[in-house]
């Protein structure tokens, strides 16, 4: 019987940042202290406040150790669990008021969050079966293989309002419902963990926090429509994910919970691993599926649509990782339970992954209908350097920018589609004054470019010619008809691409144009880059009278631009300069201006 | 291949021991053990640990077993102090194994507080 536990976060953010050196150091020196037997360590999924990782939970306290180092081991094990001193030193601490803050719960972090999909992330093993069953797991897949039949388990998920997590919205009930009434011999789950949006990953760890989730969720799937095969399609990228998805499945097989005659009911149902190379539009449902059969991933047109020919021209149904990871909880807490939350279309919790200039970098979980103001500003804790928060991203480079105007509208899918964005998968990129709006959307469309599987024309010429004309507006060669160009060749876009890349594809530019018309206008008639990013726009100039002459600038410029002698104002020559920014960044005077 | 009803059990023997990672809610009741240097060596850790085997052993589950640093006290240890939720806290002294059952059956089961092991206001 263990005494204590020590949760040590193994997801990806923290992992990188030597966590597992951390989990071996914990129990070496258990052994050192004898302590091996009463105290139990834990590899966990992902605790969500990825900003201050590596992160260390010690139970029954709750203690919540942040920024841990392998050296700072050996002191948590002596005083805190030998002794049963808490090492505030390494307790972590609000930034706002330098509060130490003991337990996890307590952190302002955590409390606005309803974790719903992440409930297991940061608490349990994921490699061990049985610490997901102890907290319920496939309680839900028991109550429905033994007392529900398969209508009265759509029925329940329709009933709940469950709508899909992967971006579109739409209503998973009546998706298992369509490829329910769809004639076919053999029928497929399918789940969706080829999270590409850039900044976005909320997928990876639901999969390596709690992987049990989404298999017994794909079962309860498979069940309710007639299959009795189900995919995971996973990036390579993902190792731990795929890692963990495999140990779950494996042991999910020992116990009877997946294969043949599952828990003694008759119900077959096995699922397979598809690794993804990577590819964005793979993300794209018949793209995907293109993908797992095999063939180079490229959409196809729908209709038909999966539900009736999907996978090896099967019917199928294909559904998000989060979006199962909510199914088992509305099987045993019931529709009342998960329709309590949420506003009126869009029931439920949503999982945001917070980046960009935020200071709690890290993934949330939020009751749908919570305004972007206290996502941004009470659980993740501002904007760094006291600047000024200029929009957020949602829905990555399919969605737009949500400007400041915007901070208090209630977050669900009807709303962001009004106010021009996107729900999307879920990445939230918090933007500053430092940013400029021209060239986030540029950056969005590369990406869009790079990704772009070229079988359409619309998409692969379209959004070329589109980043184009963004590249001339960053270098001051724009006129304001090629504003109206952009303008119009987006709306084509849109319109004429064959899958759902191609067609959101333009929604950055349409989005920042929108809310930052005057950006652009700058940038376009006044040759300026307000933010001073768009080098081509930009130029350094040494202020004469500031200017000791002190040759630090010179000496650290990399392309020799800058001349003068010692003691006496210096110059640049801008037809030399990079615009690299390392002499203002030298400078102790204050005498570089960057305009 | 498990079944259901081993399944069941698992999730209730594995309950036994994650109660520990719940973090504190309203209503619960802490044990709290001297666990510091002069703690240690009067025998606290056997104390600690069959005060947790107890709680597991009868599935308390609003009951939760802790540490804390030194109480001043040193020569009483080892002390554990007892926090019902709406009543005076409570501290046993001189605890041992054989003490320890008495406690969690006597009065974190039963509201009996066992006098023989108070502290006096004499001490």
């Amino acid at each position: 019987m263990y005494r204590s536990h020590i949760l040590v976060c193994g997801g990806t953010g923290c992992h990188s940042n030597n966590s597992s050196a951390i989990f071996d150091e914990f129990q070496s020196q258990l052994v050192a202290n004898g302590l091996e037997k009463d105290v139990q360590v834990v590899r966990t999924g992902c605790f969500g406040l990825c900003a201050v990782g590596p992160v260390v939970i010690v139970y029954p306290e709750g203690a919540f150790y942040s920024q841990i180092k392998v050296e700072d081991v050996k002191e948590i094990v002596e005083e805190h669990l030998v002794k049963g001193r808490l090492v505030s030193r390494l307790l972590y601490k609000e930034k706002s008021d330098e509060q130490v803050v003991k337990a996890l719960s307590n952190t302002k972090f955590y409390k606005k969050q309803t974790r719903v999909a992440l409930r297991n992330c940061g608490v349990i093993n994921p490699e061990n079966i049985d610490e997901y069953i102890a907290y319920d797991g496939y309680e839900a897949l028991i109550k429905v293989l033994t007392s529900m039949k398969p209508q009265e388990v759509i029925d329940t998920i329709k009933a709940s309002g469950l709508r899909g997590r992967g971006g579109a919205g739409f209503s998973t009930g009546m998706k298992w419902q369509f490829a329910k009434n769809s004639v076919s011999d053999i029928k497929y789950v399918c789940c969706n963990a080829d999270e590409g949006d850039p900044g976005a990953f909320m997928d990876r760890s639901i999969l390596e926090g709690d992987p049990h989730a989404v298999i017994e969720a794909m079962t309860i799937a498979g069940y309710a429509i007639g299959a009795h095969k189900g995919y995971i399609y996973v990036r390579a990228e993902y190792p731990i994910a795929v890692k963990r998805c495999q140990i779950a499945m494996e042991q999910a097989r020992e116990y009877g919970l997946l294969g043949k005659n599952i828990l003694g009911t008759g119900f077959d149902f096995d699922i397979e691993i598809r690794l993804g190379a990577g590819a964005f539009v793979c993300g794209e449902e018949t793209a995907l599926m293109t993908s797992i059969e095999g063939n180079r991933g490229e959409p196809r047109p729908r209709p038909p649509f999966p539900a009736v020919h999907g996978l090896f021209y099967e019917s199928t149904i294909l559904n998000n990782v989060e979006t199962y990871a909510n199914i088992p909880q509305i099987i045993i807490k019931g529709v009342d339970w998960f329709t309590s939350m949420g506003t009126e279309k869009s029931k439920g919790t949503k999982v945001f992954a917070l980046g960009g200039k935020i200071n709690n970098t890290g993934l949330v979980e939020v009751p749908m209908g919570t305004t972007l103001r206290e996502v941004v500003y009470d659980i993740g804790g501002g904007i760094p350097d006291g600047k000024k928060f200029k929009a957020a991203q949602t829905g990555g480079p399919s969605g737009g920018c949500i400007p400041v105007q915007h901070l208090d509208v209630p977050i669900d899918y009807n709303n962001l589609i009004e106010i021009g964005s996107m729900m999307g998968s879920g990445g939230l990129i918090v933007m500053d004054e430092d940013n400029c709006m021209v060239d986030i959307a540029k950056f969005f469309l590369q990406f869009t470019v790079d990704e772009s599987c070229g079988k359409c024309a619309p998409c692969r010429i379209g959004n070329k010619r589109l980043l184009e004309l963004l590249n001339k507006v960053t270098e001051g060669n724009a006129t304001m008809e090629d504003l109206d160009k952009m303008e119009k060749l987006c709306y084509y876009i849109k319109e004429n691409s064959l899958c759902g890349l191609g067609q959101t594809a333009p929604n950055p530019v349409l989005s920042t144009i929108k809310y930052f018309r005057d950006e652009y206008e700058a940038h376009i008639k006044e040759k300026r880059c307000p933010a001073g990013v768009c080098k081509s726009l930009l130029s350094y100039t040494i202020i004469a009278d500031k200017c000791k002459g002190c040759t630090l600038c010179a000496r650290n410029c990399p392309v020799g631009a800058i001349s003068g002698k010692v003691k006496e104002p210096h110059v640049i020559d801008n037809a030399k300069c990079v615009k690299c920014g390392v002499c203002m960044s030298k400078c102790k005077f204050n005498a570089i201006e960057k305009k | 291949m498990k079944s259901i009803a081993e399944i069941k059990a698992i999730r209730e023997k594995m309950q036994s021991q994650i109660i520990l990672r719940e973090n504190s809610e309203e209503g619960e009741t802490r044990l709290v053990v001297g666990m510091a240097t002069c703690g240690i060596s009067a025998g606290a850790r056997p104390v600690f640990n069959t005060l947790v085997d107890e709680v597991a052993k009868r599935n308390l589950s609003k009951v939760k077993v802790t540490r804390a640093g030194c109480l001043g006290m040193c020569k009483l240890e080892p002390i554990v102090e007892v926090f019902v939720p709406g009543q005076e806290k409570v501290t046993y002294i001189q605890v041992d194994s054989e003490k320890a059952k008495r406690i969690i059956s006597e009065h974190i089961v039963n509201g009996n507080v066992v006098n023989d092991y108070l502290i006096t206001s004499e001490v």
